[in-house]
């Protein structure tokens, strides 16, 4: 065992776990009191200031509708425009303008919720929240699947989600099951945990990096790297502050590119 | 190094990916919220200024289409025109010219007749006085030679009819000879006149 291990272990360092994201509820309850059904968190507020925030952002830059933009208008437009023409179009193809309310959507609630993770008061991404992911998640897996049942029929879109044109019928035994596994059944799990993870992991190592900076810089004591090492921890952590930003555009492009690529396969033709 | 790290930690350490129900009930209720009203209003208001900003560069492209043809047809009108006008210029030039040949002609043979014209009336005087000089002269030239001999012979021979035969048979000799002399154009016109 090292050295500053025993120092953090011996002088009550809280070390930054699963349990930093379930937050207390505003009636002062924390989750080990309520099981894991707590509601009124900053989670929740966060979520819903983001879907404000998404929609009033959206309807500001959009309101006006000039021909010639103001900045404002122009910004809205050109992100508004990503998603419709760089995601929508792009993936979906010719019938994609059906689809552009609910990427817009998507994309928007997405982003913004994720950099509430790195406001300085708010300091909180809700998609950190695994229900919240698993909730939109469940959403897309339902709309995809119901536009290709829609499309070609229950039947008809489960052969087409599962049944892979041109293989041999020998293997079809093996394949449908696989494809079955990975088209319909793990899709959501991925799309939800991708998006969970990365916030969940970002958050983490934020706080790790700021609490353990602020250990290290205050209470730590016993050797003379402590406090340099703390002053590191603060600027790694600043990065890694940048890094979540990437991050936080990253994932929302992810879900909704993925979600437009998942309701492309279900409509395509062909597989 | 692990249990004791883990001491302050392990008891109860919740998992991350617990299910939550009201969670998962919020976030659908917000996001099928947020995804109505975008529908409703952002889109359709995005779309709209994107179908405005489409017809106003489209209109223009268009109406620049339309000037520009209206000055082609007007450009070929005014080549038209110009080409019908430099015809219609040659053609009075070359009326003009035809007309101003025509007067010259005209005039030219004008003045030729009333030279012509002139000319006659001239020789016809020329030959009426002449016959008249040669009639007057016939009359005095008997008398003078009446008169011129009367000098010479000194007697009255006026009225004496012998005298005047030899006159007559003289002058007829005279006339004889001149016409035998001049047996040309002036020969005749005196005998004419005589």
């Amino acid at each position: 065992m090292s050295e500053p291990a025993r120092i953090l272990a011996n002088q009550g360092f809280h070390a930054p776990g699963p349990v930093d994201f379930f937050l207390p509820d505003f009636t002062g309850k924390s989750w080990n009191q309520s099981g894991y059904d707590t509601l009124l968190t900053k989670a929740s507020v966060l979520l819903v200031f983001g879907a404000v925030l998404a929609y009033l952002f959206l309807a500001f830059t959009s309101r006006r509708g000039a021909v010639v933009p103001t900045k404002g208008q122009y910004l809205g437009e050109q992100a508004y425009s990503f998603v419709r023409n760089g995601i929508g179009q792009d993936i979906i193809g010719p019938k994609y303008m059906k689809y552009v309310p609910l990427l817009v959507s998507i994309f928007f609630f997405v982003v913004i919720n994720n950099l509430f993770g790195i406001v300085p008061v708010l300091a909180f991404s809700p998609f950190s929240r695994v229900s919240f992911a698993y909730g939109l998640a469940l959403l897309v897996w339902i709309i995809y699947n119901g536009v290709g049942i829609m499309d070609k029929g229950l039947l008809g879109y489960l052969k087409h989600a599962t049944v892979p044109a041109g293989v041999p019928v020998a293997i079809l035994p093996l394949l449908i099951p696989l494809e079955f596994l990975s088209n319909i059944l793990v899709r959501p799990v991925t799309l939800s945990l991708r998006l969970f993870a990365n916030m969940f992991a970002g958050h983490l190592l934020l706080i790790l990096f700021s609490t353990g900076g602020a250990y290290l810089l205050i209470h730590a004591t016993g050797s003379p790297v402590l406090k340099p090492a703390g002053v590191l921890a603060f600027a790694l952590g600043v990065a890694i502050g940048f890094l979540e930003v990437v991050v936080a555009l990253l994932q929302a492009y992810v879900f909704t590119l993925l979600t437009a690529q998942y309701i492309s396969g279900a409509l395509a033709s062909d597989h | 190094m692990n249990s004791i790290f883990l001491a302050q930690t392990a008891p109860e350490e919740p998992n991350p990916l617990g299910f939550n129900l009201p969670e998962f009930i919020l976030v659908l209720i917000i996001f099928g919220l947020l995804f109505l009203l975008i529908r409703k209003y952002v889109v359709p208001a995005f779309e709209k200024s994107f179908a405005e900003r489409r017809d106003a560069i489209e209109g223009g492209i268009e109406r620049a289409e339309l000037a520009q043809a209206e000055a082609a047809r007007l450009l070929e009108q005014y080549n038209a025109q110009l080409a019908e006008a430099r015809a219609e210029a040659a053609q009075i030039r070359e009326g003009a010219r035809a007309e101003a040949q025509r007067i010259v002609e005209d005039l030219r043979s004008q003045a030729q007749e009333e030279s012509a014209r002139i000319v006659a009336r001239g020789a016809e005087q020329l030959a009426a006085q002449r016959s008249q000089v040669v009639r007057e002269l016939r009359g005095e030239i008997g008398i003078l030679a009446v008169e011129l001999s009367e000098k010479i012979v000194g007697q009255q021979l006026a009225d004496d009819a012998n005298v005047r035969s030899t006159v007559d048979a003289f002058l007829a000799d005279i006339e004889r000879q001149s016409t035998a002399g001049a047996s040309g154009g002036s020969g005749s016109t005196a005998g004419s006149g005589a």
